[in-house]
């Protein structure tokens, strides 16, 4: 009974520490346990502390600071104008052009690569010669870098490329696009880039959630008559909840500071023009490019402040079934 | 569990002073050494180039580097050859804000420099190198700021319009246009004979820019492209008139298809690529563009026998000075803190030997007399001369007007290309970047 319970609930209950209160003894020596434990505590945690406060902590408050001036990236920041550069921000309709872009990325990823991503899963889950093989190749292009991947895509969308060969051979000639050079086009070629780059991923994770389902509970539905549809659907899909909200998760912050993938492959007039640029590379085309310095960590701060929220948001309302138990409230 | 804490108390203030020392230990020190002690002592000179890619720049620079060290064997140098846009935009400001900057590195003079100079990033050089810039005439003015010298350059020229031979005379063009009529009937005969008439590279944005430049160096005054660079003032109309003539331009349709994604250079597929392979009849670009056609020519020597060059047409009837053209170098500065060695290594890189050896490479033009004996190839010696001829030099704009402007007008410049945006967009947004 416990391995059964313990395979259900493969992303919070194995790692939950018992809680509950110890039973108590004489306060002397409990007191030097509690002071024993402090002791463990800023001895394990100080070394990754001060690596973290130093290359997380001090650079956000940075940024934050320097967000505050007007600053060329010459000599120190001098000039100080408050949220100036915030407001400057969202009344640059490049910039709203790049927060829409990013939303397009998020929705479109969750909504293309989740459903296709759990198909090929279920599919990759069941017994069949050259499994192993499929399984490789799905993930391939996720182990590729970005920037290979960048070049590659770009030299197979160019005009008269083998996209547009491929099409003309299917008769579907008229489907030919300025895949990459069209303002309104651009987008979503890159979208349907990125779900081939990081649907690869969504499968493996997938699968080891899969692998985690008992076998016991899809031979039962079996038995009982169920359809292997069925099983999926009401086994087998209860079960990797967890693991899809996690994907979910990364899936969206991973879109919200999508960089690499849209530098390489579009061309730096259609970052600017706003058909392709996400938040990420505007930050970098004023921050670097244009030498905003102080304007770039303003939307470096933006950016944060979204992925942040967006991320407390997630938690709250779609992991926190799964966390719980994992925080180890009131247990000391 | 006490000997435990110390230890850790003494980790942490280990970790902590290591930590202090690297940071202390990367500026200070490399006192300027006076004139007398020149080459007394042992230094190590970091210089930073933009050649990365494997060619005779490269090479050559290499050996400049060896040669340096072997005439005077105190001097050390360590080269870091970065990608251009990289080094200009991240890497140098970065290490010049660090206290830890290269001793040489490039510098394109210009906005650029002015901003550097007020940091007090730079090592004023008016007094050593007053034979190099005497040798130089006014390529070297471009690297001044408030009539003191704060860098050399090595290579310096005008921008025209690079062309295939073969296929004008095929198209029945019997001689390069001299004015903008003359070049709108030749686009016309190139696309008579099924030719794209000029490659442009309006992906990178600047190449397309440099078209609106050429625009507003015909519509505009020497004088009011003078006050420009100095207030940053956009007043004038005839930046506006710019962007309508270089819209009229594109709506004849001159460039190749989806030329908004095309790459400017270093790539089979960017504009430089389809003229080095025989796709396209023109382009327009700067003296160096001979080292990048090379790059992405399959078949060099037919590259060497169809290429030509000409100066920017005229346009009938502007305020422009019709013999003024756009140009701009590649120069090397001294940061603050270096060694007196440094300017040395200027003046080295500035001698009519070293720069004779900078032209054979045939990757740009040399700026000191007696180094164009050098040249050999016939596009790069029409250039020589068509800047010999030019009234005046107007050094590209974005350089010019700085990185903060020169961005904001080179995207408006780019919509205008897109079709969505407009000549006032172009003023407006260079104004707007003026006050960010």
């Amino acid at each position: 009974m416990t391995s059964t319970d313990r395979t259900r609930f493969p992303a919070g209950g194995v790692s939950a520490p018992p809680a509950g209160r110890r039973p108590a003894g004489r306060p002397s020596s409990r007191r030097a346990e509690t002071r024993r434990k402090w002791y463990e505590i800023i001895g394990l945690t100080t070394p990754a502390l001060v690596v973290y406060v130093m290359f997380v902590l001090v650079p956000m408050g940075f940024a934050v600071y320097y967000s505050l001036f007007r600053w060329r990236g010459v000599g120190p920041p001098t000039e100080y104008i408050g949220f100036k550069n915030y407001t400057l921000a969202f009344q640059d309709p490049i910039f709203l052009d790049a927060l829409r872009n990013n939303a397009i990325i998020v929705f479109g990823s969750l909504l293309i690569q989740g459903p296709v991503a759990l198909g090929i899963a279920l599919l990759l889950n069941r017994r069949f010669r050259g499994r192993a093989v499929f399984r490789l190749l799905v993930f391939v292009p996720y182990v590729l870098a970005e920037v290979t991947v960048g070049i590659m895509w770009k030299l197979i969308l160019a005009e008269d490329g083998t996209v547009d060969a491929l099409l003309r051979s299917l008769g579907l000639g008229s489907l030919v696009q300025a895949w990459l050079a069209d303002l309104d086009v651009v987008i979503w070629t890159l979208l349907f880039v990125l779900t081939w780059k990081y649907v690869g991923f969504a499968i493996i994770l997938l699968l080891a959630g899969l692998s985690n389902v008992p076998h016991e509970l899809t031979e039962a539905a079996a038995i009982d008559g169920a359809s292997w549809w069925q099983t999926q659907r009401h086994v087998t899909l209860p079960l990797l909840g967890p693991t899809i909200r996690i994907w979910m998760f990364l899936s969206m912050i991973g879109s919200l500071q999508v960089f690499d993938v849209i530098w390489v492959t579009s061309v730096p007039a259609m970052r600017s023009l706003g058909a392709s640029g996400t938040m990420a590379t505007y930050m970098v085309d004023n921050g670097f490019f244009a030498r905003l310095w102080g304007y770039g960590n303003a939307v470096a701060v933006i950016l944060f402040a979204i992925s942040f929220v967006a991320a407390l948001l997630f938690q709250r309302f779609l992991l926190r079934r799964d966390i719980e138990g994992a925080i180890t409230k009131g247990a000391n | 569990m006490a000997t435990k804490r110390r230890a850790g108390a003494a980790l942490a203030l280990l970790v902590t002073s290591a930590l202090v020392v690297a940071g202390c230990n990367s500026g200070g020190e490399d006192e300027a050494s006076s004139e007398g002690e020149l080459y007394k002592n042992p230094v190590t000179l970091t210089w930073w180039h933009n050649a990365p890619q494997d060619g005779p720049g490269k090479t050559y620079w290499e050996k400049v580097a060896k040669d340096f060290s072997a005439l005077h064997p105190t001097v050390k140098i360590e080269i870091e050859a970065i990608e251009t846009n990289q080094l200009q935009r991240t890497r140098i400001p970065a290490a010049l804000l660090s206290n830890d900057p290269p001793d040489v590195f490039m510098s394109w003079g210009g906005g650029e420099m002015v901003e550097q100079v007020e940091a007090d990033y730079l090592k004023d050089i008016t007094d050593q190198t007053k034979t190099e810039v005497a040798n130089m005439g006014k390529a070297a003015e471009i690297w001044q700021v408030n009539g003191k010298q704060y860098g050399l350059p090595f290579r310096m020229g005008i921008e025209g319009i690079w062309y295939n031979k073969d296929m004008f005379a095929q198209a029945g063009i019997s001689a390069p246009p001299t004015t903008f009529e003359e070049l709108n009937a030749a686009v016309t005969k190139l696309k008579a004979i099924n030719v794209t008439p000029i490659a442009v590279g309006a992906g990178d944005k600047w190449p397309a820019a440099h078209w609106w430049y050429n625009f507003a160096l015909r519509a505009c005054s020497v004088d009011t492209l003078k006050k420009a660079s100095k207030d940053k003032v956009f007043d004038d109309p005839c930046f506006v008139k710019a962007g309508q003539d270089l819209k009229a331009f594109i709506d004849t349709k001159p460039f190749q298809n989806n030329f908004i994604a095309t790459p400017g250079q270093n790539d089979p597929t960017s504009a430089n690529g389809l003229l080095a392979n025989g796709k396209a009849a023109m382009e327009l670009m700067g003296d160096w563009n001979r080292g990048t056609l090379d790059n992405v020519a399959t078949d060099k020597a037919k590259l060497a026998k169809f290429l030509g060059w000409f100066p920017v047409p005229a346009i009938s009837g502007s305020a422009g000075d019709p013999k003024a053209a756009l140009g701009g170098g590649d120069g090397f500065a001294c940061s603050k803190k270096a060694p007196a060695e440094c300017v040395e290594f200027l003046k080295y890189i500035a001698s009519p030997e070293v720069q004779k050896g900078y032209a054979e490479t045939g990757t740009g033009l040399p700026v000191v007399k007696g180094a164009e004996a050098g040249i050999t190839d016939p596009a790069l010696k029409s250039i020589l001369q068509a800047t010999s001829e030019a009234s005046y030099v107007q050094l590209w704009l974005d350089t010019a007007y700085g990185s903060t402007v020169g961005t904001a007008m080179n995207d408006g410049i780019v919509g205008i290309f897109s079709g969505k945006g407009t000549p006032e967009q172009v003023v407006a947004g260079m104004k707007a970047a003026a006050s960010k």
